[in-house]
């Protein structure tokens, strides 16, 4: 068994079913049930649940830590701007072709240069192409408003059918968190789907002994980049789906610190487990919110708890609770 | 003519700065294959304390505030005496990302830290500026303080690479750096040159705020910035090579200068993607060791 990451369990037991099935009527019930505000906090959440998913792809799939994500988030975000800025379109259906497209473009460009490289230089690597593109968004001010960024009105959905009708926090927290969760549970579902498919399988051999891998069979650049341009998509449609919803893209979502943000919550949830970004995602997301209305120096919060997270807790919380509960079932 | 002397001068003076920080953390990176996300916020905790001290004291008499520049360098090198044995041993045997993300833990607490200390609001002591003057080159007038700045620059380079290769430290230092487990074997207290080491690099890089600070004053998120200008001298120079970091930081120093007056859009994007050139040319830098 794999002590690097996750060990994905394919076994799709009538169990799981059934508390997949319960989670997702709880979150198709909630914009009824909860204030407008929470709604729209968890559409947050959920964007960051599917950033975190891609970028785990690389950190507990394939053992590659990027610190480059904001990248692919920025260009997602950016491309639903210019959309709207140049093409004059708030269709919903287009910014999602567009970020998409343009995601998988910087992916594969950066993919294939990164890829050369393991560890700490695959690290750097990311981080300062990510900044070549913070740096643009930050100095090319007539094409992507600088710092004041760029705004993005309520997108329209099918072609106009379903539109800014409504006032824009009614259509947030409702039709808007339908669409961001049928992406959430496309994402969810593919990225299962991936992790335990051969290629999902051959990814984590190669995390495990990348010399092993090779000697099977396994392209291993090949499988890495591939990983990577999985992982960009994911990020990048996160970065798509949350421009309509923070209605204002700026140079703060490609800036480093937002990849370490990425990281963080990565991290905070367990990245050895599939369910672990999501639930980091979640709760951090939460933890912020909170913490920013609680406190001027929220930041040192976050701080202190991802410090002691890694001292203490380094198995994140889907893995701490995980071997609570394996303890708790073998006293018993 | 005078143009092109004064683009010179402004070079060194930002290579000085860069060399501060970067010679910090590569000699860091060097000795314990840590990379110090953290290490840029030292870097404004130096400015700030100098920033500090001089608002406050500058009354009493002229030359005092001179005295009191360094004072920002002895308390970033305090702050790494205390980090290193609490934050970081526990953290060696670990994944580098764990590390990675330690650090970048660091960086978070002590951006507040210093929002709680010095207020949100840019510190701005230009006394010991102002005190030096300018002086005329050919037809341009420069401050006089710049000098100091790019003397300090070398002055600190010069001394860095006098105590890593002319002092019994420096054997030390390098023997950990070579074979971590060899040095200690040989009865080297590996725990003593890390926090050492540390503690120098913590040293340079508050040495970098405080002797910049009456320029360019302190504001929040400097420290965040330095840190990515750092990596992109340090990873020019090679990872944990204190020539590279010489070296970058005179690259970086001059493409900054020229981006400023001739491509002041893509100064930035320049500079990430020379260094993104070179990890893929060469990724141990040009002066680093395979």
């Amino acid at each position: 068994m794999s002590v690097m990451g996750p060990s994905a369990n394919p076994v799709f037991t009538a169990r799981r079913f059934g508390w997949v099935i319960l989670l997702a009527i709880v979150l198709v019930v909630l914009p009824w049930v909860l204030p407008p505000y929470q709604t729209i906090l968890l559409s947050y959440g959920l964007i960051f649940a599917i950033a975190a998913l891609g970028f785990n792809l690389l950190l507990g799939y394939t053992g590659l830590l990027s610190f480059g994500h904001s990248a692919y988030f920025g260009v997602g975000a950016y491309t639903v701007a210019f959309l709207v800025k140049y093409l004059h379109t708030s269709s919903m259906e287009l910014f999602l072709i567009g970020g998409i497209v343009a995601s998988a473009a910087i992916s594969v460009l950066f993919g294939v240069i990164c890829v050369r490289y393991t560890r700490i230089f695959f690290a750097i690597l990311t981080l300062a192409l990510s900044q070549v593109l913070w740096s643009l968004a930050l100095k090319f001010y007539w094409v992507s408003g600088g710092t004041d960024g760029l705004r993005v009105p309520t997108p329209s959905l099918l072609g106009g059918l379903v539109g800014a009708t409504k006032d824009k926090v009614a259509f947030l927290s409702h039709t808007y968190y339908f669409v961001i969760l049928v992406a959430f549970a496309a994402c969810v579902g593919v990225m299962w789907v991936i992790v335990n498919s051969p290629f999902g399988k051959a990814l984590q051999a190669i995390r495990d002994n990348e010399t092993r891998a090779a000697f099977v069979g396994i392209q291993v650049r090949r499988f890495r980049g591939l990983a990577f341009l999985i992982s960009g998509l994911f990020t990048g449609l996160a970065g798509t789906l949350w421009a309509p919803l923070n209605g204002l893209v700026t140079p703060d979502i490609v800036y480093w610190p937002f990849s370490g943000r990425i990281v963080f919550l990565t991290v905070l949830g367990g990245f050895r487990t599939f369910t672990g970004p999501i639930i980091g995602a979640l709760v951090f997301n939460y933890l912020e919110t909170y913490a920013i209305a609680a406190t001027t120096y929220w930041q040192f919060v976050l701080g202190a708890i991802l410090v002691v997270l890694v001292m203490a807790m380094p198995a994140g919380i889907v893995g701490t609770v995980g071997r609570l509960g394996l303890r708790l079932r073998r006293a018993t | 003519m005078d143009l092109f002397v004064i683009q010179i001068l402004n070079s060194l003076y930002y290579a000085s700065t860069l060399f501060l920080i970067a010679c910090g953390l590569t000699l860091i990176y060097g000795v314990m294959r840590i990379v110090n996300l953290a290490h840029g916020s030292l870097y404004a905790l130096g400015a700030y304390v100098t920033a500090g001290v001089v608002l406050a004291l500058d009354t009493i008499h002229p030359a005092v505030v001179f005295l009191l520049l360094p004072a920002g360098a002895f308390a970033a090198a305090a702050g790494g005496a205390l980090l290193e044995p609490s934050i970081l041993r526990p953290l060696y045997q670990r994944a580098e990302e764990y590390q990675l993300l330690a650090t970048f833990g660091l960086l978070l607490i002590l951006e507040d830290v210093m929002r709680f200390l010095w207020g949100a609001l840019p510190l701005s002591p230009s006394t010991p500026a102002d005190l030096l003057g300018s002086s005329t080159i050919l037809a341009s007038t420069y401050p006089n303080y710049n000098f100091l700045v790019i003397a300090v620059g070398f002055v600190a380079a010069a001394g860095t690479w006098a105590f890593v290769y002319r002092t019994r430290f420096g054997v030390l230092v390098r023997a950990t750096s070579q074979d971590m487990r060899m040095a200690s074997a040989l009865g080297v207290d590996v725990k003593r040159v890390y926090v050492q080491a540390f503690t120098l690099g913590c040293f340079l890089a508050g040495l970098g705020g405080a002797i910049t600070v009456p320029i360019s004053g302190a504001a929040m998120g400097m420290g965040v910035d330095a840190l990515i200008l750092a990596f992109v001298v340090v990873v020019i120079g090679g990872l944990g090579s204190l020539e590279g970091a010489f070296v970058g930081a005179i690259i970086v120093g001059v493409i900054r200068t020229l981006g400023i007056n001739f491509f002041p859009e893509v100064e930035l994007a320049i500079l990430y993607l020379i260094a993104a050139v070179i990890l893929l040319v060469r990724p141990v830098g040009l002066f680093g060791r395979p």
